[in-house]
């Protein structure tokens, strides 16, 4: 599967640099740097142990983003139904092996890492139908027979997920999957039909929700219900957000993460730290910064010629425009806290090994573009 | 690939990116909603967040004020502070606050009534606010509880201090403070940013002073964490103490009255007729303030509320009494100076007179034959003054009355001073809707009926006869204003018809003579004199012989019941009827007479008469008064100098 062979076979390895994308490297480099700095400061302002781990995470990971941009575009596409039971595999691995650690089973432990395969199943889904609908034609798509693989891929890891329970992960995970499956042309009726299952199976899975998922829902609805319990993030992260006014508190001096009245500072509300400390211009800047990234990955679906590179290009850029909407949504009071972390920005491995492996094949779809997937 | 169908290639690429063209629009949208969300939160209402993340961050702890202090002329203090031991508690720094109570319970002996009150308390505050749980524990009690310490969490023993009175018989003039109640909190705006457990003046200059003798609350703010821990001080107010204050009363002589006057309901007001400082103004029985200041125990309360002496009422001020054969002097005067009457005027004293078939009774039965103006007022004969009284009318007696003092209140700022009444005929009409009969004249002639006036009253009225006739301003707070009405009165003495160098002028700019020829001023105190010091006066028994303590005086008693006919007939003596029915005692006076200083009442509620049992008590403490003289100016030489 992995043919170094091929590499040299259709252009030289220096094209293949010029042609990756650099205002995209660039853009993550730089966001990176910045996730560093935030990072620092939730230290309280020492080179400690998450600094210490997040800028060795993403000088792991970054390097890992740029070898795999070299991998032939074919590559990804033989190799993705492999993937997605291999990380599906892991999710049942979590399922009875899996690390419990408050209240939830998400993680594996890789001795060198602690592995939480829904991150990488975010990718998989992706990739996995990125390709059925790359083999597919056009007039089968919404086709019944041809509908009933993507639901069960979709359905299945997200079960495992929301079992874990992990509702936040198990939304992206699936949006993901819907995102693809809308590009490669679902009809809106299925959707409609979906929407209309879900919403009348909302009572039921409400019932099987643990008692702090619904005090989640609950409270965001009404955020002062409960300002001392349920609410109090919502409500805290809100502060430390207004309180950075135009500038911001300056660096190291946000009162509210300093003082530890924000909660899940390194990962969830990573993007309220660094709103604090560096006002609303930061954010904005935050904000132009990950458009950057969101634009550039559209483009490179613009011009990848193969079907499986655009909707994955495509899918992935949406994926990655959801993970942010949805943590910026939530720390910004709009949405329900549901636990989603903040790409790049926020402190954990395997979101951030996820998102450079999705980055990664990206770039590879960029670096060929004009070569044929099968 | 190319075999696939280019075809279908190119039709799929077009959906894909037909579609992508509408979930891009939707991404548009999102991130500008976003966009408008920081805007609303870091632009339009940061100043609300911002206010909020201080909220959070800051602490602020109240350092409640020392009080402050209290004292006599000389320096004594007569309120102080002094240590105390408390037990606070710090709702959040305790783990369980039902065990705590439980075990506090046993240290203490907290009633159960107590702590559910402070459970209620601690549930109306912020849980890092402490709370006073005991602020008066006793040495062995506070022991006790540092002994038990490690095992109370959240306990904090503090050694505070708090108000002390060290003596008793100033407790009605200072007062006292106790408990901020609801009330006052309304009353008084500067209690708003006390700290909660502050004490408050309920009474007395305690109440008139509070705001500026309760000082300022300081506070320190610290920045604390999410888990309510210090972080680091930001910044620290010690606040202030109270302003201290000095007053015009001599300590000894308030004592040396105080003990006077022991077991009687009584009053005494010494006053220096220039600058109307008060120099006493002792009220018994007496109570002690101290009881107040940690919350009263019931039994004491009750104990002081039962006594038919009323300790708690101050009766220099808010005693009300008829002034009785006191008012003579007034009515003398008013006469004088109205030219109703010539002071040589004989009137023969048969013991009664009678108007409109009404018997109108002097108190000697017997009657003191011819009297004229000096000798009524010596022997305090009552048908001459009810003859002077008709012929003056009760407009003008009340018009003089008022002028002196009477029916108005005579400091400023006590709360529980009373104003008492100097009936008029327009008085009448108001108050009692009715009109004003001649016979009501005559009694208030000899200062009875509706005549009501407390013994400071009777005290001021007395000093600006005593000072030849000038206006004074009484005062118990003591203050280095310069008051010449002394040098001045003399100077004017010496040289009758040159005019006033100009320092005195200056300083006595407001000076308000209160007669219209000095002459009946002098009259009056010559006759005053001889009431006191010439065998036949009202009060030659308590005389001084030495003419450094001689003092001229009226005495007077107050009727507080009829004296049926058949009383007058059989000659009952006052000591014969019961406590509650028996005349007032009272007694006005001032002294050295040969150059007058200071003023006196006495008021010896239920004492029977002015000369058995209130000039007697005028005389020992004149002379503890004169005899002190030279102490007192010696100080005022001294700030004098100091200017």
């Amino acid at each position: 599967m992995f043919q170094p062979r091929s590499i040299q076979s259709s252009t030289n390895f220096k094209d293949k640099v010029m042609m990756m994308d650099y205002v995209l490297i660039f853009s993550i480099l730089l966001l990176g740097i910045i996730s560093m700095f935030a990072m620092y400061s939730t230290d309280g302002g020492k080179f400690d142990y998450h600094t210490r781990s997040h800028i060795l995470r993403f000088g792991i990971f970054f390097l890992m983003f740029l070898i795999i941009s070299f991998f032939q575009i074919r590559f990804w596409y033989q190799t993705s139904t492999l993937l997605y039971l291999s990380f599906f595999i892991l999710l049942l691995g979590v399922k009875y092996f899996g690390l419990t650690s408050s209240g939830s089973q998400r993680w594996l432990n890789f001795y060198f890492m602690n592995l939480q395969p829904s991150e990488l199943m975010k990718i998989g889904l992706i990739l996995f139908l990125a390709k059925y609908y790359h083999r597919i034609s056009t007039q089968d798509v919404n086709k019944l027979k041809f509908l009933f693989l993507p639901v069960v891929a979709l359905v299945a890891p997200v079960l495992l997920v929301v079992a874990q329970p992990d509702l936040g992960t198990s939304i992206l995970i699936a949006l993901g999957g819907v995102t693809v499956s809308w590009l490669a042309g679902v009809r809106v009726k299925f959707f409609a039909y979906a929407s209309i299952l879900f919403i009348s199976l909302t009572p039921i899975a409400i019932a099987f929700l643990k008692p702090y998922q619904k005090a989640r829902i609950l409270t965001f609805l009404n955020p002062d219900r409960d300002p001392l319990g349920a609410g109090y993030q919502i409500i805290q992260s809100k502060i430390a957000i207004g309180s950075g006014g135009l500038f911001g508190k300056g660096f190291l001096n946000g009162s509210q993460s300093y003082l530890d009245y924000l909660p899940e500072k390194h990962t969830d509300f990573i993007f309220t730290l660094f709103s604090e400390e560096f006002g609303f211009v930061g954010s904005l800047f935050i904000l132009i910064l990950y458009s950057i990234i969101i634009y550039r990955l559209v483009n490179i679906g613009n011009i990848t010629r193969s079907s499986f590179g655009k909707l994955y290009c495509y899918s992935f850029a949406t994926a990655f425009f959801i993970y942010v909407a949805v943590n910026m949504g939530m720390v910004l009071g709009l949405l329900p806290i549901v636990g989603a972390p903040l790409p790049i920005m926020s402190y954990g491995g395997s979101s951030m090994m996820a998102i450079m492996l999705g980055l990664g094949i990206a770039m590879s779809c960029r670096i060929y573009k004009d070569t044929p997937v099968n | 690939m190319i075999n696939f169908g280019s075809g279908n290639t190119v039709i799929k690429s077009k959906l894909i990116s037909r579609r992508m063209f509408v979930l891009n629009a939707a991404k548009a949208v999102v991130f500008f909603g976003i966009f408008g969300r920081l805007v609303s939160l870091q632009i339009n209402e940061a100043t609300k967040y911002k206010t909020l993340s201080d909220k959070n961050r800051f602490r602020e702890w109240k350092l409640a004020p020392q009080r402050g202090i209290i004292r006599d002329y000389f320096d004594k203090e007569i309120a102080s502070n002094e240590k105390v031991y408390q037990l606070h508690i710090t709702p959040e720094n305790s783990p369980n606050l039902e065990t705590l109570f439980f075990r506090l319970k046993t240290i203490l002996n907290l009633s159960d009534k107590r702590i559910f009150f402070l459970k209620r308390k601690i549930a109306k505050q912020k849980p890092w606010e402490p709370i006073i749980v005991s602020d008066n524990l006793t040495w062995s009690e506070f022991s006790r509880i540092n002994l038990f310490l490690h095992e109370l969490p959240g306990v904090e023993p503090i050694v505070s201090v708090a108000r002390q009175y060290p003596d008793l018989s100033t407790a009605h003039l200072v007062g006292y403070v106790s408990q901020v109640s609801q009330k006052d909190l309304q009353k008084k705006q500067y209690l708003k940013e006390m700290s909660v457990g502050i004490a408050v003046g309920k009474t007395g200059l305690e109440n008139k002073l509070d705001k500026d003798i309760i000082g300022k609350v300081g506070f320190q703010r610290y920045e604390v964490n999410a888990y309510g821990k210090r972080i680091k001080q930001i910044q620290v107010d010690s606040g202030e103490s109270g302003k201290n204050y000095r007053t015009t009363i001599d300590l000894e002589v308030q004592k040396y009255a105080t003990q006077v006057l022991e077991d009687k309901a009584a009053s005494v007001c010494v006053m220096d007729i220039y600058n109307g400082d008060i120099i006493t103004m002792a009220s018994s029985p007496s109570y002690d303030p101290n009881a107040f200041v940690h919350g009263i125990d019931k039994k004491y309360w009750n104990e002081l509320i039962s006594n038919e002496k009323k300790p708690l009422n101050n009766k220099a001020i808010a005693g009300l009494y008829p002034p009785g054969s006191t008012i003579k002097i007034i009515v003398a005067l008013s006469a004088l100076e109205n030219d109703v009457w010539n002071p040589k005027k004989y009137v023969n004293c048969g013991g009664l007179t009678e108007l409109y078939g009404e018997k109108f009774h002097c108190w000697k039965k017997k009657g003191h034959g011819p009297m004229n103006m000096r000798s009524a007022i010596q022997r305090s004969c009552d048908v001459y003054f009810y003859e002077v009284a008709r012929l003056l009318g009760v407009d003008r007696l009340s018009e003089t009355a008022k002028k002196f003092g009477l029916g108005k209140k005579v400091l400023d700022g006590f709360i529980e001073e009373r104003t008492g009444v100097v009936p008029s005929t327009a008085w009448k009409r108001k108050f009692i809707g009715k009109n004003w009969y001649l016979g009501e004249t005559l009694h208030s002639g000899i200062g009875q009926g509706y005549f009501q006036s407390t013994p400071l009253q009777l005290c001021l009225m007395t000093a600006q006869i005593a000072n030849g006739g000038f206006e004074i301003k009484p005062r118990v707070l003591a203050n280095d204003n310069k008051n010449n009405l002394r040098e001045y009165i003399k100077y004017k003495n010496e040289n009758p018809n040159e005019p006033l160098p100009i320092d005195m002028l200056v300083s006595n700019f407001d000076l308000n003579p209160l007669f219209r020829n000095q002459e009946n001023i002098n009259f009056v105190k010559d006759a005053m004199f001889a009431a006191t010091n010439e065998a036949g006066g009202t009060s030659f028994r308590s005389r001084f012989d030495d003419q450094k303590f001689m003092f001229a005086g009226k005495t007077g008693s107050s009727q507080v019941k009829r004296f049926t006919e058949l009383q007058r007939e059989l000659e009952i003596k006052q000591k014969d009827i019961v406590y509650k029915d028996r005349d007032h005692a009272l007694f006005v006076a001032f002294a050295p007479y040969s150059d007058p200083k200071y003023a006196i009442s006495v008021v010896v509620e239920h004492g029977g008469t002015g000369s058995g049992s209130a000039a007697p008590v005028a005389k020992k403490i004149i002379k503890k008064v004169l005899e002190r003289d030279k102490f007192r100016e010696s100080l005022k030489n001294l700030t004098g100098e100091e200017i």
